[in-house]
């Protein structure tokens, strides 16, 4: 465990210091506030607008940071030899792999809540620019904590974006992983369509075979409850708890997989 | 106990896309190397030195055969505590600091701060890294990175340590202060297993060796018993002969080569195939006066450029 935390500890360190992601960030503040000039033109929607924009710009840059750098985290090591001085050290490839995972992920989460904290800035600083009269229209208030649920869905997407990401690179070229990893996130965005195909399909076997990749992919639409947030609607403490429960089971198979596979690999 | 232990140690690697066939890029290696010794892994590009020490660090695994270290089997993660190891070309994070990097591999193996700290500061010091420590590895220049390379495998007092090409890319005054590191490690007690085609460093640095070429054992051995056995010819030292009898004996091809030394001395070398106490008599009886007779000793050079060439010649062969 603390040979994981150490490692984690410096692939953090290695993103806080690659440019790219200071870049990212500061893409995603820039988001919220275009969202916040955005929301000077559509009277009367301003508050849904900018908390839609800005939940999606929360998730859309921690996929990129996830997918990026997720592909690039064993490649880098591998390509660049510098896996060979690390794995000559007292450690077992499986506690490179977690530890790998572990600090992508602080990396995320670091990130997450920055752009949280930007986005409830701007939303705290936007309900005092509205009267009174305005305010009780919103179906939630400016800074509704409610809207933690969906971020905290978001981060577990990307939790699972990054287990998938350095599962594909664990075998594959960063371009390959990439596509791979996106690929899997756009299909995993319609799996909810995979369970019903049977009603818009005759064929049993093209059914079945629906039904079997609805179970095997990951559902990646299970994580977005924006529209449900935005709009006050009910989000079961529940829903929230086996998405979670649901994430962690898919993430701990990817890293099995990527430990399995990276186990085995040969440092030519 | 022997330090690293290898038999019949093999690697094939796949080649090709549709039809796959093997490479064998390390074919059958048995070595012994003993506790405290500095060994020379000779050979040249492509012999399989690299895959030999990738197979040593389970980096790769091997297709048949077995490795150990100090009596455990590579890969056991409690051996790795008691080792060292520098890749060729070494390379680390771009954004860590010398300083930083040190600190985290010392970390790896346990070390408390206090103690990582003094390590640390330790380390950079002998290896002659000053303010740059607190660089970020990415302004280093090769040589530079190469000195990150050795400390970082010696942070942790290793039993024995595996240092592939260590001289590459260190200037001349570079390449002395690694000399005398590495004479320092074995006077501490650590094995040094070190591969390199630069046979000069091997002959100053190694108490025996092994040459591999076309990933096959050629040659192993005592530094000092190699160079000792194998002579490549005779050095006649004889006072007080004509030149008419130097021109004969040198015409018959029994002396190669006359140097004059001076006050009618002179050096005559003569091939391996001439009996010197037959050509002694017959210049005794000629007038000549014998001053001294030793045999001429192959140098490292030559014992490995022989070793390589007859490794290529059975593959040839074997190829036909």
């Amino acid at each position: 465990m603390r040979l994981i935390g150490q490692i984690a500890v410096n692939v953090f360190k290695e993103s806080v210091r690659d440019k790219v992601l200071y870049n990212l960030v500061a893409f995603a503040v820039l988001m919220i506030a275009v969202s916040y000039l955005l929301g000077q033109l559509t009277a009367g929607q301003d508050m849904k607008i900018i908390k839609d924009l800005g939940l999606a710009a929360i998730a859309s840059f921690g996929r990129l940071i996830a997918v990026f750098i997720g592909i690039g985290l064993v490649w880098k090591e591998v390509e660049r030899r510098s896996i060979y001085s690390l794995l000559s050290k007292p450690i077992h490839r499986y506690e490179f792999i977690l530890g790998k995972y572990a600090g992508l992920a602080l990396t995320l989460f670091v990130n997450v809540v920055v752009m949280t904290a930007a986005f409830y800035a701007v939303l705290a600083y936007l309900n005092t620019q509205f009267p009174e009269s305005v305010r009780v229209s919103w179906p939630a208030p400016a800074t509704d904590p409610g809207m933690l649920r969906a971020i905290a869905l978001i981060f577990l997407e990307l939790l699972l974006i990054t287990a998938v990401a350095l599962f594909f690179s664990t075998f594959s070229s960063p371009f390959l992983s990439a596509a791979l990893t996106l690929g899997l996130w756009v299909i995993g965005h319609f799996n909810d369509d995979l369970r019903s195909f049977e009603t818009v399909v005759e064929s049993p076997v093209a059914a079945y075979f629906a039904r079997g990749l609805y179970y095997v992919l990951p559902n990646f639409g299970a994580f977005d409850i924006k529209t449900q947030v935005v709009y006050a609607l009910p989000v079961p403490w529940l829903y929230v708890v086996t998405t979670t429960a649901y994430a962690c089971v898919y993430i701990a198979f990817l890293l099995a997989g990527a430990v399995a596979i990276f186990s085995k690999r040969d440092f030519r | 106990m022997n330090a690293i232990r290898t038999e019949a140690l093999t690697k094939h690697y796949p080649v090709g896309f549709w039809r796959q066939r093997p490479y064998v890029a390390l074919d059958a290696l048995t070595l012994d190397v003993h506790q405290g010794e500095v060994f020379g892994f000779l050979g040249p590009n492509g012999a399989g030195k690299t895959t030999t020490l990738k197979l040593l660090m389970q980096l790769t695994y091997p297709t048949s055969g077995r490795a150990e270290i100090l009596g455990q089997p590579v890969g056991d993660v409690s051996v790795k505590r008691r080792i060292g190891y520098l890749p060729e070309n070494p390379y680390f994070y771009d954004y860590l600091t010398a300083e930083e990097l040190l600190h985290y591999f010392a970390g790896l193996f346990g070390y408390a701060a206090a103690d990582r700290r003094r390590r640390v500061a330790g380390l950079l010091d002998e290896m002659g890294i000053g303010a740059e420590r607190r660089l970020q590895l990415r302004k280093f220049s090769k040589g530079m990175l190469q000195r990150v390379g050795i400390a970082q495998a010696i942070i942790n007092d290793p039993e024995v340590v595996f240092f592939d090409e260590p001289m590459s890319g260190l200037d001349p005054l570079g390449r002395r202060e690694i000399r005398e590191l590495i004479l320092r490690l074995r006077e501490r007690g650590c094995t040094v297993f070190f591969s390199s085609h630069v046979l000069s460093d091997a002959e100053a640095l190694c108490s025996r060796v092994a040459i591999v070429a076309s990933g096959r054992l050629a040659a192993t051995g005592d530094l000092s018993e190699i160079l000792a056995t194998h002579a490549r010819g005779w050095e006649l030292v004889m006072a007080g002969l004509d030149d008419t009898v130097l021109e004969a004996a040198t015409a018959s091809g029994r002396v190669e080569r006359v140097t004059p030394l001076g006050g009618r001395r002179y050096a005559l070398a003569l091939p391996l195939s001439v009996a010197p106490d037959r050509l002694v008599a017959d210049l005794v009886s000629q007038g000549g006066e014998l001053v001294s007779v030793n045999p001429i000793h192959e140098t490292l050079e030559d014992f490995y450029v022989r070793q390589i060439g007859a490794v290529e010649n059975d593959r040839g062969l074997a190829a036909v």
